[in-house]
């Protein structure tokens, strides 16, 4: 085998006060899947951004060897034309425009001055057609879903005759489903001379995937390993991300389970009047004191939609159907009206809709239930220090003070903030939907252990996940949904992965 | 070791004290220029003036900016509500203390008026208020159609703008020619800042939390207690407190209490900083996108009066550039753009920089067409600054 395809050299990348990067090597082969991990703040994504030139060169100390010559990229136009493309974990496409027109973005095909829409048109569908993609190249890229629209983001950069793709968490909001499909296509990419280097906190696709496997540890090289030669598996993943042994992902559980419903739903039918369609048909569930109920379900099954229109349908479905809290009649119309009656819900995206990244962590913490801590309107601002400083205990948000902004901290750390905030109201029912989302593997591990205390304590979990394994590992029953409906319920006894998955594609 | 935590604390807050600077600065350079006639008493008393109906206006509009809205309408509403304060005391011969609160009622309906679409039907307020302000156009150029200027011979309401609080202390005799009451409230000023600091600090304590060291909590109460001081004694040399300043002070300590103090200002912060996330926190969205409108409404109306007043009368084109005005000053002040940002005392700040700059520049002799240049670099590069001082802190 001849010299690497691409060669980082003890790339050293600090930002005020913090080391992000410290003589990092890194080097990947032609034609392989590299992956990348490590827990979150290891230094992947700062160390892709070096590589695209987002911190372009002088930014940074240590050499990149692209194709064999040393690159000195100024910005990402720079990487783009020696042939690297990134796709970030947040998509990059503009929604309103065509399949076709967010392919060429930036790199027209042009007859003139004017764009060549026939030849745009005609290459966009062979572009699909490499991703196996199998949509009108004319649909608007807001009519897609996540998984769709990743393909779309991929033929993107085949478009631009990509030689190294870096995707970041690209599974990150996939359905198995689209995961497996998604691996297809890197493969088929790799038999055509695309090399890969994928990100992903998700060891067992890394497992599945990966040719080679980098791992970063607090922005250092830790080691490579190779799968071919039966180097990885999930067990030493873990013990180099993190440095110590994990014996168990999922901390052992001992739930008092009570015969007490709590909550209980009948009927349950959600129309989306922005669809015109029904997203959830007759869903009847119901959730006893102490128990973790797990809802597994594909993306756009109405996992999340089932959430919101329980938890005061702020996105003003038609609802109908029966709840019943402590069998007294309920239907909230505002999330206040939930939360005042014991009902509470973390969104999916603690960015997009969860937390006010702009706000520090005391701010975010008490927002939900700043009357607690109000006299006549009036907030007790030593009392709010004072909740937040207990909860920063309890559940050990690494922070350097409670006055720093949210955006600031990790995302585990966030996903404690917005945990932090909904226990603050005291929930008797808490729904967690995706709780442990792009957060590393101690961190989830910690946010396990927190459920498993709350529902000690008496608290009933709803906990939506896309991860298999997370569902089978916390959940006491486990709801499967597919379509909008309910075609399952298994006790965590009975479950197992194929199980489910067989639920939930039917 | 004090010196390292000063400039600490200095750098941390960079973007908060910039603005007191560039106030600073600006008084001085506009004092070196004009010789002294810039910070005379009587000068600055006329400022302090001038700045009201912008400073109220500005207030209100930070709230509404925060919430991630705009409202264009504020301007000719207030010319429009003070139009219809005139023709009340002057026409209808109603009672001064009749037609103060109705205005401002009237004022909070308008309010309303525009932002129900705003809250109820995600119509972008830009549209809304723009709407707004033809209509409060239209409505100012009718009710003044007939008349044009409308005198207002009432002197109760045109004290408002141009009166002083009477000097309960003249009967003392010492310090002739300053305005004792003045510096009798300078000087309460003082004291309730003082004894405030001291509680807040022995509230922290008691919960263990951590305080300024002594020696720089120290430095920041002379501090303070100083430019307290010199402002009190540059005011009580011209007539002293005006009833304008008054309702300035007033109206600012309520909105600054507000904002930072209660559970309505803090949902207020929220809903700008992530109106979905505030939401789905149990927090009224809609609710308080009428109340920050509803309050918008009525400051116009107060804005109306303080500038009726001032004028002693209502004119046709009275209200007109209000709301770029206090658009500008609460940029000036630090608002964010973006949403969720931004103070209401810094706004004030905003307002006297911005009525500073044109209060000089017209002692200078500037010519009108550079003044707007002036004032258009200084907003340009106040919020450039704030941009780049928010990146750093990062």
């Amino acid at each position: 085998m001849g010299a690497p395809l691409l060669e980082m050299k003890n790339i050293t990348k600090t930002f005020p006060g913090v080391v992000a990067l410290s003589n990092v090597s890194f080097s990947v082969n032609a034609g392989e899947i590299h992956c990348l991990v490590g827990e979150n703040g290891a230094g992947k994504s700062t160390l892709m951004k070096v590589l695209s030139g987002v911190y372009p060169h002088g930014e940074y100390t240590g050499d990149i060897i692209f194709n064999g010559k040393t690159q000195e990229y100024r910005g990402i136009a720079d990487s783009e034309k020696a042939g690297i493309a990134i796709i970030y974990q947040e998509l990059a496409l503009v929604p309103e425009m065509t399949v076709y027109e967010n392919i060429f973005l930036g790199h027209e095909l042009r007859a003139g001055f004017l764009v060549d829409l026939n030849e745009t048109i005609k290459k966009a569908g062979e572009m699909l057609f490499k991703v196996r993609l199998d949509v009108n190249p004319e649909t608007k890229v807001r009519e897609l879903g996540v998984g769709k629209q990743q393909l779309v983001e991929i033929a993107k950069a085949l478009s631009r005759e990509v030689k190294l793709l870096v995707l970041d968490e690209p599974t990150a909001a996939l359905n198995e489903d689209d995961c497996q499909n998604l691996f297809e296509i890197l493969r088929g990419l790799k038999s055509h001379g695309v090399t890969c280097i994928m990100i992903s906190h998700k060891l067992r696709e890394v497992t599945q995937i990966g040719d080679m496997v980098t791992v970063l540890r607090d922005g250092q090289t830790i080691c490579t390993l190779d799968a071919r030669k039966g180097e990885v598996s999930e067990g030493v993943l873990i013990k180099h991300m993190v440095g110590r042994e994990i014996d168990n992902v999922y901390p052992r559980r001992t739930h008092q389970r009570s015969d007490q419903v709590v909550l209980e739903v009948k009927n349950w039918n959600v129309l989306d009047p922005r669809l015109g369609r029904a997203v959830l048909r007759d869903i009847s569930f119901n959730v006893k004191k102490g128990e973790i109920v797990g809802f597994s379900g594909l993306m756009g099954s109405g996992r999340t939609e089932l959430a919101r229109s329980i938890f005061g349908n702020p996105d003003g479905y038609r609802v109908s159907g029966e709840l019943k809290l402590h069998d007294y009649q309920r239907r909230f119309v505002h999330p206040k009206e939930a939360i005042r009656r014991g009902v509470a819900y973390a969104t999916e995206d603690r960015k997009l809709n969860g937390l006010i990244l702009i706000q520090d962590v005391k701010q975010n913490i008490t927002l939900a239930n700043l009357r607690e801590i109000a006299r006549n309107g009036v907030v007790d601002m030593n009392a709010e220090v004072k909740v937040a400083t207990e909860f920063k205990e309890a559940l050990s948000i690494k922070t350097p003070s409670l006055e720093q902004t949210v955006s600031n901290l990790s995302g585990g750390n966030q996903q404690k903030v917005s945990v932090a905030k909904w226990l603050f109201v005291k929930p008797e029912v808490l729904i967690l939907d995706e709780p442990t989302r792009g957060i590393d593997v101690g961190a989830k591990y910690e946010i396990y252990t927190i459920m498993n205390r709350l529902v000690g304590d008496g608290m009933s979990i709803i906990m939506i996940s896309s991860e298999l394994p997370e569902i089978l590992g916390m959940s006491d029953r486990i709801y499967v949904i597919s379509a909008g409906r309910i075609t399952g319920e298994l006790d965590v006894a009975d479950a197992t992965q194929e199980k489910i998955m067989q639920l939930a594609t039917r | 070791m004090t010196g390292r935590d000063l400039s600490k604390i200095l750098r941390a807050n960079i973007r908060e004290y910039g603005m007191y600077i560039a106030l600073a600065v600006i008084m001085v350079i506009f004092t070196a220029t004009t010789k002294g006639l810039f910070i005379s008493s009587r000068n600055i008393g006329n400022l302090m003036n001038q700045t009201g109906y912008i400073a109220v206006l500005a207030v209100g509009m930070t709230l509404v900016i925060v919430i991630r809205h705009i409202d264009l309408s504020v301007g000719y509403l207030s010319g429009f509500l003070g139009a219809l304060v005139a023709i009340g005391l002057v026409f209808w011969h109603v009672p001064i203390y009749v037609v103060i609160p109705v205005v401002l009622v009237l004022g909070i309906i308008a309010g309303l008026l525009v932002s129900i679409p705003v809250a109820y039907m995600a119509i972008p307020a830009f549209v809304t208020t723009l709407a707004g302000w033809l209509i409060y156009r239209g409505a100012l150029l009718l009710v003044t159609l007939k008349t044009g200027t409308i005198v207002i011979p009432d002197e109760t309401f045109n004290a408002i703008g141009n009166g002083y609080v009477p000097d309960l202390l003249a009967p003392l005799g010492v310090l002739p020619g300053v305005h004792k009451l003045t510096l009798a409230l300078g000087v309460l000023g003082i004291f309730w800042y003082i004894i405030g600091q001291l509680r807040g600090r022995r509230a922290k304590r008691a919960y263990n939390f951590e305080v300024l060291p002594t020696d720089l909590f120290a430095i920041k109460l002379v501090f303070i207690s100083i430019v307290i001081s010199l402002i009190t004694w540059v005011i009580a040399g011209y007539n002293g407190l005006s009833w304008t300043e008054v309702i300035v002070i007033v109206v600012v300590a309520i909105y600054h209490f507000v904002t930072t103090r209660t559970v309505m200002g803090r949902h207020i912060y929220a809903i700008g900083g992530n109106p979905e996330a505030a939401a789905l926190s149990g927090i009224n969205v809609k609710r308080l996108t009428l109340i920050v409108f509803g309050s918008m409404g009525m400051l116009s109306a107060l804005s109306g009066m303080l500038f009726a007043s001032r004028l002693r009368s209502a004119t046709t084109t009275a209200g007109q550039l209000f709301e770029l005005d206090s658009i500008a000053a609460a940029f000036i002040g630090g608002v964010s753009p973006a949403g969720g940002v931004g103070k209401v005392i810094g706004s004030l700040i905003g307002a006297l920089v911005y009525m500073s700059l044109t209060s000089g520049m017209n002692l200078m002799g500037v010519d009108i067409s550079s003044q707007y240049i002036v004032r258009g670099a200084v907003l340009a590069v106040a919020v450039i600054f704030d941009v780049l001082t928010r990146r750093t802190r990062k």
